[in-house]
């Protein structure tokens, strides 16, 4: 499957002005509030038109305002997550779930065990807590059998706790790499553990489109992820589980020591490490208390505005991404092409950045 | 019906056919009207909710008079419909039933109106992804959401109908058995000597029956607060 999307759209104050093409899997559209992702999302449904632009998916024109095309909303077969659920107060989990698909009780059954729904099928609405009613939602979008999932901010109204209830849900549907999803966030942690293609919008503009982990692991997009939350994506592999609640994983450029990743001996995993947290190097470090040590190669060094230099480092055929200050990448001498050594506390890598997900590449 | 006299459930019985007919008739025209009020975007909106309105505030009596001219025997509208379909509505009882819809027209606009708008528009908008077409979104999401507003709104213009007097009277007259409603039947009553505890049966009737919907219709629009809350 491929979307092609090119649009133009103003309201008063704001111009769109967006083209960029995505291929299948879990494609993210990132950026800060006003940044035009939710115009995109809606005009991509038909729930709302814009001035100009085409929009294809999967070689089916949805939208070409030239030709005078402009399918209708319900014969789009996009399925939609709302980022506040929307679903019908006056029917059942069970008839919301069936609402767009009478028929097919084997899909329901697989849909509700992917989600977890089984114990709230005859529940109302009002009933369900903030995360139950999101699953349902999503559940109710898949059983659309739609072409493409929309997902609009779907966790943005969640707090913490059913957020994390919700995103293993989500890696799963991800991985599982059926149904195509064009993916709404301003969160980097949800880019980082959802995200195969990932297109930056800013001001109303695309500003990169390309393989969310090539894009995560460039120096010079940091400032515009938020440099808290700016981190490069490694692949690992869980080789074991130790005693004292450490599990080791096999990463490209050495082993990773992490507090309890609750995943079997063999699952691949990708793990986000946050710029700030990676401690560098010129000699391979000793008597430190951090348990990671990866060894790399400078690939690039980015000075940006202020303090920082951003340094991308090559570990085995990936990059990490480590922020430190100007005054220690120029006492260290660090210049690219040099070997140097990557430190990372076990303690830094939080759950939420661990993701069973689909491999990177 | 040993409390009221055969004059007196005359009277009733015809309230009774003519607010149900009025009621019955107008029912799909009042949906159509609140839901173009409530969710359609098009030049004149606030005419045509100022013509709905219109009964509610104009005297009764101009209203009558006005169904007179138009649909009268000599009316445009009364014309063609007796030359068409052989339709006559002045001076009986179809047109005490026209008279009543249009008075009580307003109060069952305005509580379905008020039921639409408590529909979040976005739930419509979630059906419509979900492949619903415009008619089964209808169906199966905004209807069945307003459904106690829609009773709510047909049982007030029930009542109102019931009640309905000026317009009436002017219109289609007070010819007992077939234009005399419960309310013309009290004024005819009060013009003959001895005729006031006839008048006063009726009155309690009216009351009670006015009560009743006033509490049913409040009763159907808590039910749709709850049903949109989900619970």
């Amino acid at each position: 499957m491929s979307l092609s999307v090119d649009l133009n759209h103003s309201f008063p104050g704001f111009t769109l002005d967006v083209t960029f093409e995505a291929p299948s899997g879990v494609t993210v559209l990132f950026g800060h509030s006003g940044s035009g992702k939710s115009t995109v999302i809606k005009a991509v449904a038909g729930l709302l038109k814009p001035n100009a632009g085409k929009v294809v998916v999967n070689d089916r024109v949805l939208l070409d305002t030239h030709g005078r095309i402009s399918v209708p909303v319900p014969r789009r077969r996009l399925g939609y997550v709302f980022q506040d659920g929307r679903l019908f107060p006056h029917l059942t989990v069970r008839a919301n779930l069936t609402y767009a698909h009478r028929s097919d009780t084997k899909g329901l059954d697989r849909v509700v065990d992917l989600l977890g729904l089984g114990n709230l099928l005859e529940r109302r609405p009002g009933a369900l807590s903030g995360g139950e009613a999101q699953r349902v939602a999503i559940g109710r979008a898949l059983l659309s059998d739609p072409v493409m999932l929309l997902m609009d901010e779907p966790l943005a109204a969640l707090d913490a706790p059913r957020k994390a209830e919700i995103l293993p849900f989500l890696d799963r549907l991800c991985s599982e790499g059926g149904v195509p999803i064009l993916y709404v966030t301003h969160a980097v942690a949800e880019v980082a553990r959802l995200a195969s293609h990932l297109v930056l919008l800013e001001n109303g503009q695309v500003l990169r489109s390309g393989p969310a982990a090539k894009l995560m692991a460039d120096p010079v997009l940091v400032p515009h992820m938020g440099v808290r939350d700016a981190g490069a994506l490694l692949t690992a592999r869980v080789v074991a589980h130790h005693p004292d609640g450490l599990t080791e994983l096999e990463a490209p450029g050495g082993r990773l020591f992490l507090p309890g990743v609750h995943r079997a001996a063999g699952d691949p995993l990708r793990v986000r490490i946050l710029a700030q947290d990676v401690i560098l190097s010129r000699t391979r470090p000793e008597g430190l208390s951090a348990l990671n040590i990866l060894e790399g190669t400078i690939s690039a060094l980015h000075r940006g505005g202020g303090p920082g230099v951003v340094v991308q480092l090559a570990v085995g055929g990936e990059h990490l991404l480590a922020r430190i200050t100007r005054r220690s990448a120029e006492a260290m001498g660090l210049a690219p092409g040099q070997t140097c050594f990557a430190v990372l506390k076990s303690v830094a890598v939080a759950q939420v950045d661990i993701a069973e997900a689909a491999p990177l590449r | 019906m040993a409390f009221l006299g055969p004059d007196e459930w005359q009277a009733v019985a015809l309230s009774l056919k003519v607010a149900c007919l009025a009621v019955a008739a107008s029912l799909p025209f009042g949906l159509a009207v609140a839901m173009l009020l409530a969710r359609g975007r098009f030049p004149g909106r606030q005419i045509l909710n100022g013509i709905v309105h219109l009964p509610l505030i104009l005297p009764p009596v101009v209203t009558g008079y006005v169904l007179l001219l138009g649909f009268g025997r000599r009316g445009p509208i009364g014309e063609f419909l007796e030359n068409t379909f052989g339709v006559v509505l002045a001076f009986r009882w179809t047109g005490a039933a026209l008279a009543a819809a249009i008075m009580a027209f307003p109060l069952m606009v305005r509580a379905m109106r008020l039921a639409i708008e408590t529909v979040d528009p976005g739930l419509e908008e979630a059906a419509a992804t979900l492949g619903a077409s415009r008619l089964r979104v209808f169906l199966t999401v905004t209807l069945p959401l307003i459904l106690p507003g829609v009773l709510a709104g047909a049982i007030l213009a029930f009542a109102k109908a019931m009640g309905e007097f000026g317009a009436t009277i002017t219109f289609v007259s007070n010819i007992p058995g077939e234009t005399r409603t419960v309310p013309s039947a009290i004024y005819a009553f009060l013009q003959v000597p001895g005729g006031e505890a006839s008048a006063l049966r009726l009155v309690i009737v009216s009351v009670v029956i006015a009560m009743a919907a006033l509490l049913v219709s409040e009763v159907m629009a808590r039910r749709v607060a709850a049903r949109v809350a989900g619970r």
